[in-house]
């Protein structure tokens, strides 16, 4: 399959990102109930779900340029973006031979991976990449293997460490983030990163869930969706750039809220590495605007009954509070009140038209 | 059900001593092997007439360039299993099935040092650990304990890296462990792979040394091991009997007799495979369930767990 690219779309100042009818019907809409609370919401992440953006380990979408570019911007003004404790080389390995294994079987059209023992040749069309190198010898890349790969794919990574019977966050690489900081999290444990978030602690969400990886397993990759909200398309709502954009969400008014306003979904993506024993953590976001996802009968109606009964801690912790209420009020207009099956998918195959 | 699986040709099978055998294995329909780690194990599935022997075997390379697995295989005494079933019936040429690697006992990568004991064929996870500490310049010291008579074969697989680090004892004590665990510097863990004996008693030595827990490591199979009592479970809703026999996990059976079951991490902590028991007490091994819900008798978890009575029935 060939992916038309739209490499001249921004994520800043202008912002002229936008998604086409086909991207915004593959969106990973995270809402199976109208009413939403934190849960292990982990499944295997195996190919297929209830639209495409969950067909491959890692996808790549319309977007692939513009963000690579992005986070090239990003790493320029702000190198830290990227940080690998230096016990983590065989897992920078891992994630690179993981990354190029998946693009070239999933998207053969656009990337190839030539491999005649550990010398290695890396084909990234769409980037206009061509590298050779010795898999395992460092020296023979223009980057780090880690950071080379990950400036190739949408999506932000970290690598966690198991020992101890923990996982510490001991590398990645963090540009399209919502609101945390990999230079501050880094070599953290696993319930010190997660210190920040409401409610889940006391129901042992995060007991169970690193109980539960400490023991995933090699080829056995699993997956959740989360979510939060963002004003204008903006991938890097870093802490590190608050200044920038958090004054974006004084400026929603009733007239630009469908247009400025974004669901913010990051279908995470968790994978034990094999030579490292390390698990790579895919944190691939997606953006779309309130107007776009109104146009999905099903996504614009469910969407208005969770944002209207969320829990005010998590309502707070996601940054909405201070324009909830404007875009419950635009959504209630597409919100008939109907029963609503349960599930994610779009229910259409076509889009009405904008506004 | 197996998860997925491999084929494998038998590139060589190679007699190191009477009872050890060293394999060699390749993809037997091309390409690659897939990636693995030091301390990583490698699951077979040996099909012998209508049986299956399932054995699980350390790694002992892990070859940047996945051109193949190798493991040694100790023919146990006695056995009427999968050890002797390799000794005795596979040979070159021959394809075999394997789960993907898995990795129970891997390296800690921020230590400074790593210090190895082992004993028997539990020396094979420490030839991929030393093959990953020399490339990785980490310096490792390793005890290798065996019998006098099988000297000659460790002396040989160790041979590429003889000299100070290497020290191999047949004297049959421990006693040689006190002093150099006393003097290792800080950052360096202890990893110790062998008959139980040999471990219980490095992993107590280096506890009456004062070795924080932290830094001891000792190599388990744990849920790859699905062995207990026979019993039998009754799937209520499904309307049938399974026989689970001694070698054999509830899930496997389960799934063996057709019966799709939920599962996610086949080692007893996602609570996935959660099923009820309508009669009947559960043998817990998992991780999942909290010490009121195991003392309730109500929920078993079908992938690790078995039956404390000779019939279990489930909902399901």
């Amino acid at each position: 399959m060939t992916i038309q690219f739209k490499p001249d779309e921004t994520f800043r100042e202008d912002f002229t990102y936008s998604n086409s009818d086909a991207a915004v019907l593959r969106f990973p809409f995270p809402f199976p109930e109208d009413v939403y609370m934190y849960s292990v919401n982990i499944e295997p992440h195996v190919p297929g779900g209830p639209t495409p953006a969950f067909d491959n380990p890692f996808d790549v979408d319309e977007h692939y340029v513009a963000e690579c570019r992005e986070r090239a911007k990003v790493l320029e003004q702000d190198p830290s973006r990227c940080k690998v404790l230096p016990h983590m080389m065989a897992a920078q390995w891992d994630t690179l031979e993981l990354i190029m294994e998946s693009f070239a079987a999933s998207y053969p059209a656009h990337f190839t991976l030539t491999r005649e023992g550990t010398n290695w040749t890396w084909e990234n069309r769409p980037l206009g990449i061509r590298d050779s190198f010795v898999f395992g010898d460092a020296s023979t890349l223009p980057l780090p293997p880690f950071e080379y790969i990950t400036r190739q794919a949408q999506g932000d990574f970290t690598l966690q460490d198991q020992r101890e019977d923990n996982l510490f966050v001991d590398g990645g690489m963090v540009t399209t983030q919502a609101d945390w900081s990999m230079d501050f999290n880094v070599g953290m444990t696993f319930h010190q990163w997660h210190g920040p978030v409401p409610l889940a602690h006391e129901k042992g969400v995060f007991d169970r869930a690193l109980k539960f990886l400490l023991r995933l397993q090699f080829g056995a990759p699993v997956r959740r969706l989360n979510w939060t909200m963002t004003v204008n398309p903006r991938l890097d709502t870093s802490p590190e750039n608050y200044p920038q954009w958090g004054p974006d969400r004084t400026t929603l008014t009733a007239d630009n809220i469908g247009a400025k306003l974004h669901l913010r979904v990051e279908l995470q993506s968790l994978f034990r590495l094999p030579r490292s024993n390390a698990i790579l953590f895919g944190i691939r976001c997606y953006l779309c605007s309130i107007e776009d996802l109104a146009r999905v009968e099903v996504w614009g109606k469910r969407l208005h009954r969770v944002l209207r009964d969320l829990h005010p801690d998590i309502a707070d912790y996601k940054g909405t509070t201070r324009y909830r209420d404007l875009a419950v009020a635009y959504l209630a207009a597409f919100d008939d009140g109907a029963a609503l099956p349960s599930g994610t998918a779009p229910r259409q195959a076509t889009l009405p038209p904008k506004g | 059900m197996m998860g997925q699986t491999l084929k494998l040709r038998v590139a060589s099978a190679v007699t190191l001593a009477p009872t050890l055998k060293a394999f060699r294995f390749v993809p037997a329909e091309g390409g690659l092997v897939p990636a693995s780690g030091p301390g990583a194990h490698l699951r077979l599935f040996l099909r012998d007439g209508d049986k299956v022997h399932r054995n699980a075997y350390s790694l002992i390379a892990n070859p940047d360039d996945r051109s193949h697995l190798s493991i040694i295989v100790r023919r146990v005494a006695a056995s009427k299993g999968g050890s002797a079933f390799l000794h005795e019936q596979v040979r070159e040429g021959d394809v075999i099935e394997a789960g993907l690697p898995a990795n129970l006992f891997p390296v800690i990568r921020t230590a400074r040092r790593h210090f190895m004991v082992s004993g028997g064929i539990g020396l094979t996870p420490f030839l991929a650990y030393i093959a990953a500490f020399e490339a990785g310049g980490t310096p490792w010291e390793l005890h290798h304990f065996c019998r006098p008579d099988e000297r000659g074969v460790f002396e040989a697989l160790l041979d590429p890296y003889a000299g100070t680090r290497v020290h191999i004892h047949s004297g049959g004590t421990l006693d040689v462990l006190d002093g150099p665990l006393s003097h290792q510097p800080l950052g360096t863990h202890v990893y110790t792979c062998g008959p139980d004996a040999l471990m219980t008693g490095a992993l107590e030595r280096a506890a009456e040394l004062g070795w924080p827990k932290a830094r001891l490591h000792s190599e388990s199979f744990g849920g790859a091991v699905a062995g207990g009592a026979p019993f039998i479970a009754v799937l209520r809703r499904s309307g049938i009997e399974v026989a689970v026999d001694a070698e054999t996990g509830l899930l496997d059976a389960i799934e063996a007799a057709g019966v799709e079951a939920p599962c996610l991490c086949r080692g007893g902590a996602c609570g996935q495979c959660l099923i009820e028991v309508a009669d009947g007490v559960p043998e817990h091994r998992d991780h999942f369930l909290d010490h009121e819900e195991r003392a309730s008798n109500r929920f078993i978890m079908t992938c690790v767990s078995r039956s404390k009575t000779p019939r279990i029935v489930l909902d399901l």
